[in-house]
């Protein structure tokens, strides 16, 4: 049986490369009307670290590896 | 990048941009594909409804907290850290934390050796048929009601924040929850609450970070909102001496009896809804573990929820008002402030997630409703009361066509209320009358060997009444709050408090009565539902650092420290 884990891994991963795309898309695009701290660039951190953990959960508990 | 969509109203807060679309197309496919993965582990009863009781202790604790993390409870306690407050923490640590240890420690052992399916299933093996038929019904006629309550505010949320249409929300996230509870049961329910907390978690975290960031640090935050409201708005304890000192108009012995011994008490301990995740744990330590894990978890909710309310205090360039003001003047309201915040921070796929979130902790929360309520209706009003001889199938199917019937009936309730807006306060009203007198019961039953099942009946029965007849009271002639709340300073949620607290008091002076006028059951048919009749199975072959008792113990002290911190 597939792990909730890793349901929950390929979540974060997908979503932190996305996050993570939109971000570094707006350095080089920055939007018309920026959000508060838009200098700090939270959708290029943030998005690294969801993908960096969602990476690990997957391959953590990828199907065949260990019992949820 | 803004992509138009053909449901937009011109009056939303926010605007999606593509890749947000795709970030909940992606919520909305992963948790079918899990329905439908789980769909061939849910053939029998004990697969269905309780998940096969094999969940751990991890997966058990993170559902139990993401069945109660619905995106109204977001968005509505971080409203009211708004207008109230710190003081709006009290409902997630004093009224919260002691709540599920006591779950964990005390009551869980009764639950689980009784291998009962459902509290309502406990209270026929203590007490008997009537106070089974009393709580079963109850419970679930007000589960699709407030399923559907729930519902249409989320919908209409979703109208204001992003300008969907209402019907558009209602069905599709309706649809989807039918669909994956329906195929995987409980188990599928688990599955996806357990990837919504992550998701809330991680949609929402980045708001407290920015804004700490923006005001300064909590240091320069307090002084912020002291400076543009009171020093009150920063302190959990040192105003509540009196109702008329602080700005939620209560006082502390109705946050520390009416709230933590109480309401928090029956909603955490007797609720369904919460306790069938626990109920689904694999062995005994996982059982005890859950509430304690979700118990750590819970202290830190506030980060995500209470201080987005306060940082709005201090960052936001608007004045927030009530709903009904923002009704009438067409401003913004306290509700508004969390996806104000997240408007404020996230750009393009950050506020996709976020977004995400909201829709995550309404789904959590509304499969919460449905699997308590298939559940229940199956074992506790189908099976004792119209068809008692059928097979283990045909009770599964009966519960996959309930959790159809129960998401359809859940709409209609949406759709009622949207014709009968005034409907939507009573309806909400609805538990608190019940959660009290049940926690009563509940409570008695474990504890006192000596209460019949008479007593339970009619302690439960006169608990609710007297709570209903309360608050009819004070809507009748609201000046009657001050003799309900002992205060005429006590303001609405002061009255919650105490009428928790007058119902439970009945609930138990009327059990006691009855029950010592009554014959009890003898001590053998008792053993396995009562203290001192019941061999309380320990923790045993495990070191000390994992024992559920120890793990409580540091949860307690980290309680008390945060309580003493923001004192």
């Amino acid at each position: 049986m597939i792990s909730i884990w890793f349901f929950i891994g390929m979540s974060l991963l997908v979503n932190g490369a996305l996050i993570l795309c939109a971000g570094v898309y707006e350095i080089w695009h920055p939007p018309a009307h920026e959000v508060v701290l838009y200098s700090l660039h939270a959708s290029v951190w943030w998005g690294a670290l969801m993908t960096l953990l969602g990476a690990v959960y997957c391959i953590r508990y990828r199907p065949g590896q260990k019992k949820a | 990048m803004t992509i138009p969509l053909a449901v937009v109203v011109p009056t939303q807060l926010v605007h999606l941009s593509l890749v947000d679309v795709i970030i909940i197309v992606f919520y909305f496919a992963l948790v079918l594909a899990i329905g439908f993965y789980l769909k061939g582990r849910a053939n029998t009863g004990e697969d269905f409804f309780m998940a096969g009781r094999e969940m751990t202790a991890w997966v058990a604790g993170l559902s139990f907290l993401s069945a109660n993390l619905g995106a109204l409870e977001l968005m509505g306690w971080a409203g009211s850290a708004y207008q109230y407050g710190i003081l709006a923490t009290h409902w997630y640590w004093i009224g919260a934390i002691p709540a599920m240890l006591f779950l964990a420690l005390v009551m869980m052992p009764f639950y689980y050796i009784s291998k009962t399916h459902s509290v309502p299933g406990y209270l026929k093996l203590r007490f008997g048929e009537p106070a089974r038929a009393v709580s079963a019904v109850s419970f679930a006629f007000m589960t699709v009601l407030m399923s559907g309550v729930n519902m249409f505010a989320m919908a209409k949320v979703m109208q204001i924040v992003l300008g969907w249409d209402i019907n558009f929300s209602i069905w599709v996230s309706a649809l989807t929850v039918a669909i994956y509870v329906a195929l995987g049961g409980l188990r599928s329910a688990i599955f996806n609450e357990v990837l919504q907390f992550f998701l809330i978690w991680a949609g929402a975290l980045l708001i407290p970070i920015l804004g700490l960031y923006e005001a300064g640090g909590w240091g320069n935050l307090k002084v912020e909102i002291t400076h543009r409201f009171s020093e009150q708005y920063v302190h959990l304890w040192s105003g509540v001496g009196h109702f008329s000192s602080n700005p939620m108009g209560i006082n502390w012995v109705g946050i520390v009896f009416g709230l933590g011994a109480v309401i928090s008490m029956g909603y955490w301990t007797t609720d369904f809804l919460v306790v069938q995740r626990i109920l689904a744990a694999k062995d005994i330590r996982s059982a005890e573990m859950a509430p304690i894990i979700g118990a750590g978890f819970k202290m830190f909710v506030p980060l995500i929820v209470i201080l987005p309310g306060l940082l709005g205090l201090a960052v936001l360039p608007v004045k927030l008002v009530p709903e009904s003001v923002a009704a009438v003047t067409g401003g913004m309201s306290y509700n508004d402030v969390l996806p104000l915040m997240l408007a404020r921070y996230c750009g393009p796929g950050l506020l996709g997630l976020g977004i995400t979130a909201l829709i995550a902790g309404f789904m959590s929360g509304m499969a919460g409703n449905v699997t308590a309520f298939t559940t229940v209706w199956t074992y506790d009003i189908y099976r004792p009361l119209m068809n008692s001889k059928a097979s283990d199938e045909h009770y599964v199917s009966m519960g996959r066509w309930t959790t159809i019937i129960g998401v359809l009936i859940s709409i209609g309730t949406a759709y009622f209320v949207m014709q009968f807006a005034s409907i939507m306060d009573y309806v909400q009203n609805l538990f608190s009358f019940f959660i009290a007198p049940l926690f009563g019961t509940v409570l008695l039953g474990m504890l006192w060997k000596r209460a019949t099942g008479w007593g339970g009946f009619w302690g439960l029965l006169c608990g609710i009444v007297s709570s209903v007849s309360l608050w009819a009271w004070v809507k009748i002639d609201p000046t009657a709050l001050r003799y309900v709340a002992l205060s005429a300073d006590a303001k609405t949620l002061a009255q919650d408090m105490f009428q928790a607290l007058w119902s439970f008091l009945v609930c138990v002076i009327v059990t006691v009565v009855v029950s010592l006028a009554t014959k009890p059951k003898p001590d053998a048919e008792l053993t396995g539902l009562v203290y001192g009749l019941t061999k309380i199975p320990t923790v045993e072959n495990v070191s000390w650092y994992q024992k559920p008792l120890f793990w409580a113990g540091v949860v307690v002290v980290v309680f008390f420290v945060l309580n003493i911190i923001f004192w």
